[in-house]
């Protein structure tokens, strides 16, 4: 069991001229939550999109290793098949629940394969052949077993639209797992719940790793969730990976800091002038307004750049400005710093970022 | 306190009629400003061709009377009743409302009413009379039914809007018509040839389009329809062009009881009885009522199967489905085929029971009017549908037999000729009071602990 269960290779998205994703590569290890975490409009769902086939990524490689030792190349396959037979479910990041079903009936969906097999696709069981009898009475009692878990076995009958909005999310998370996945991937599980079912969230999580076997790979911007489940954490940004590891070292990695607080501009300037790199110098004059330009803004609340934008036009080349990358800026800031010799300021600075990177939704604006 | 407050509630309820009459002349004053150059002053020709006035104040002073009249009675008592039920429902609104018999039941009494139908109309206009009734009435709305309940299917259940569904129909009628007449195939077995036929031309459309959704694929669908009526228009060697087929034979009890009055095992020969074009009808009656049963039957049974969940799920969110692992254009494919399946029923019963066939029974209009009822009973719904079918087709066959309309509006009155404008201020009158349809709200097709119906509120119609 030492295979990953997921291994993403030199993985690129590109629409149009955007590169939503550029060269990343991670990998799942099996029985672990994975945490996928980046600013807004770092490709993260872009990366979701790819794993789950809803988009095919344009250069690349996502291979899942299945629990019975078979390989799938998930780049190839067509998204329902990636559900059906590789056995990676999804969640949403704006909730998809069938709202004018029952939460029983939203359960039963997802069992659908295993049910259309055990109906004879259909026609046995319009017949009245066959196990299919059985088999739904298997489909309900695994439909019962989540609700229970979930804490909603009280409102088995009442439409799902009905349900409260943190209600809605946990049952997104177990009609994903009624197909009976090996890998769930939820985007942004957390998003809108109050801390009280936040904490909840982090049981249910806990409790799907520890008793079921499946692997979790997560989007998620609530750090509390990230920093207290995850095994595994790879940071992005534009679309670039720039950390990866355990919790506590992505926690303390300046680079992921500078990602989501920003480098001071002052001292970008303040560096280039006294070290007086010229090439430096140049890049920064041939943008046009470095002052006010996308470097001044790639805070946390800063739109999304590759979530939803789509590029029709191929000619267009949407370029992410050179400054914009904020953990580009600060290896840049780095490798400046040593070069004129003036350490003393750097540690301590990295100390006092490193503090609210708990709470990056305080960082600044 | 309280007293007051229900003293005062007391004395608006009292005196509503000074307000009453005040609002009547008011409304009074309105319609004659209104009316008084269109209703009082008429411009006409006399025998010299000259141009004269015309004055008709009484029609005038009528028109004005009821109107006045109208919102006295409105303001007076309507008014006040309505508020009064509004009070009454909101102090009740928590207890819950025992069903009556007839509703709980609704479906069953249905059921019997229909299976008993031919015989109570027998039993009360004779043989003879009864033709009218089971034939144009009976029939004509069980086939509408069944082609609803049919395109049901595609569009309550799955979601996806077809403007083409009388093609299927079409399919139906002429494989029954062209395959009966050149190899003389009895109809039990070219029910389910022609049920084939349709399903395959529902797949065969299906694959190009299903990737279409909304708009474009009611328009495609659209398209579709008109091919095939083109088609058959066109196609003179095998169909016969705009002339149609005809000479249909018709459909025997299983080929033991013939209803041809020259074959040796004509019913009225066996049984001993006297002849009469109405056996025929009857035996169609039942044979068109078993046939849309099982429809209904099988799109109950579907709804309970994962592929009628998978439908249903299709239609509240195609996305969502492809995370779980549902092959969409598969169940896509298998909604069309069933519908264009049980449209293909229809169909070859439809060239049975007429003995002619022509492209002009496939229209356009037809696939409209099928999805309005469809509409109108609201989507997914089995007995809304039937009531929307009985309302719509046996509402237009109803206008014919308004003769009495002739000596209100006169002679050269033809009711038949408002059909269309009384079934749009219909559809306009039953979309302003239920929206959804008159059975909006969803069974579900499974339950833990008590099934309850799911409010229209959270279905949705689906994006095609």
């Amino acid at each position: 069991m030492d295979k990953p269960i997921l291994s993403v290779e030199h993985l690129s998205m590109k629409f149009g001229g955007l590169v939503a994703i550029g060269d990343l590569s991670f990998q799942a290890r099996r029985g672990e939550i994975t945490a996928l975490i980046g600013p807004n409009g770092a490709g993260k769902t872009t990366v979701f999109n790819c794993i789950t086939g809803f988009y095919k990524p344009s250069e690349g490689m996502i291979k899942m290793n299945g629990r019975g030792g078979q390989e799938f190349l998930l780049e190839r396959m067509p998204d329902f098949r990636i559900t059906a037979h590789a056995k990676v479910a999804r969640t949403f990041q704006n909730i998809r629940l069938f709202s004018g079903m029952t939460l029983l009936e939203n359960l039963l969906v997802a069992q659908h394969n295993k049910l259309m097999h055990a109906s004879g696709f259909t026609v046995l069981g319009l017949l009245g052949i066959g196990g299919y009898r059985k088999a739904s009475a298997e489909s309900i009692d695994l439909a019962k077993h989540w609700l229970e878990k979930i804490d909603l076995i009280h409102r088995a009958d009442d439409p799902a639209g009905d349900l409260p909005y943190g209600a809605q999310r946990r049952l997104e998370i177990a009609r994903a797992m009624c197909t009976d996945p090996e890998l769930l991937c939820l985007d942004e599980p957390a998003a809108g719940l109050n801390p009280k079912e936040s904490l909840h969230l982090n049981q249910l999580l806990n409790d799907i790793k520890e008793n079921t076997g499946t692997s979790i790979l997560l989007i998620e911007h609530d750090m509390s969730v990230v920093m207290k489940i995850s095994d595994h954490v790879v940071v992005l940004e534009y679309g670039r990976k720039i950390s990866d590891g355990s919790p506590d070292l992505v926690k303390h990695d300046p680079r992921v800091i500078a990602a989501y607080l920003g480098v001071d501009d002052e001292e970008v300037v303040d560096v280039l002038t006294a070290v007086g790199d010229e090439q430096v110098i140049e890049e920064l004059d041939a943008e046009p307004d470095p002052e006010h330009g996308p470097s001044a803004s790639s805070s946390m609340m800063a739109g999304p750049i590759s979530d939803t934008i789509a590029h029709a036009d191929e000619d267009e080349i949407v370029k992410v400005s050179p400054g914009a990358s904020k953990a580009l800026e600060y290896d840049e800031v780095q490798a400046l710093s040593t070069r004129t010799a003036k350490p003393a300021a750097k540690p301590a600075a990295g100390k006092a970022r490193a503090k609210p990177a708990g709470k990056p939704k305080g960082g600044r604006k | 306190m309280a007293e007051a407050v229900s003293a005062s509630r007391a004395e608006k309820i009292e005196s509503p009629f000074p307000n009453a009459i005040r609002q009547a002349i008011y409304a009074g004053l309105v319609s004659f400003g209104l009316f008084v150059l269109l209703i009082g002053l008429r411009t006409d020709q006399n025998i010299h061709n000259e141009l004269i006035l015309v004055q008709r104040w009484g029609l005038l002073a009528i028109v004005v009377g009821i109107t006045m009249a109208g919102r006295f009675l409105f303001v007076a008592f309507a008014q006040p009743a309505l508020a009064r039920r509004k009070a009454e429902k909101s102090r009740t609104a928590h207890v819950e409302v025992e069903k009556g018999f007839v509703r709980r039941n609704f479906n069953s009494i249905a059921i019997a009413l229909l299976f008993i139908y031919p015989v109570v109309m027998v039993l009360a206009f004779g043989f003879q009379g009864s033709l009218k009734w089971v034939d144009n009435f009976g029939i004509q709305i069980l086939i509408y039914v069944m082609l609803a309940w049919g395109l049901n299917i595609v569009v309550g259940l799955a979601g996806l809007l077809d403007l083409g569904y009388v093609a299927f129909y079409a399919v139906g009628a002429y494989a029954y018509a062209l395959l009966g007449t050149h190899f003389g195939w009895s109809f039990w077995i070219l029910l389910p040839v022609a049920g084939i036929m349709s399903a395959f031309w529902g797949v065969i459309l299906g694959f190009p389009v299903l990737r279409l959704r909304g708009d474009y694929l009611a328009i495609v669908t659209l398209a579709f329809g008109e091919i095939i009526r083109l088609v058959l228009i066109n196609w003179r060697d095998v169909t016969n062009g705009s002339a149609g087929v005809s000479g249909i034979p018709k459909v025997s009890f299983f080929g033991l009881i013939s209803f041809n009055v020259s074959d040796p095992n004509y019913i009225a020969k066996v049984l001993n009885i006297a002849q009469s074009g109405a056996y025929y009808k009857i035996f169609l009656y039942y044979l068109i009522l078993l046939l849309a049963l099982l429809t209904a039957f099988v799109t109950i049974r579907l709804r309970r199967m994962p592929l009628g969940r998978a439908w249903e799920a299709l239609r509240e969110d195609e996305i969502a489905c492809r995370s779980l692992g549902i092959n969409t254009t598969t169940t896509k494919l298998t909604a069309f085929a069933t519908g264009a399946m049980f449209g293909g029923f229809a169909g070859s019963f439809f060239a049975a029971r007429q003995g002619f066939v022509s492209p002009e029974s496939f229209v356009f209009l037809e696939s409209a009017m099928i999805l309005a009822i469809v509409v109108l009973g609201g989507m997914g719904s089995l007995p809304g549908i039937a009531v929307a079918a009985v309302v719509m087709i046996g509402g237009t066959e109803m206008l014919r037999e308004m003769e009495f309309l002739k000596y209100i509006f006169g002679p050269d009155f033809t009711p038949e000729l408002y059909r269309m404008l009384l079934f749009g201020l219909a559809m306009v009158l039953v979309m302003l009071w239920k929206p959804r349809g008159f059975v909006g709200s969803r069974e579900p097709t499974a339950f833990l602990h008590k099934r309850k119906a799911v409010s229209a509120s959270f279905t949705k119609e689906g994006h095609g």
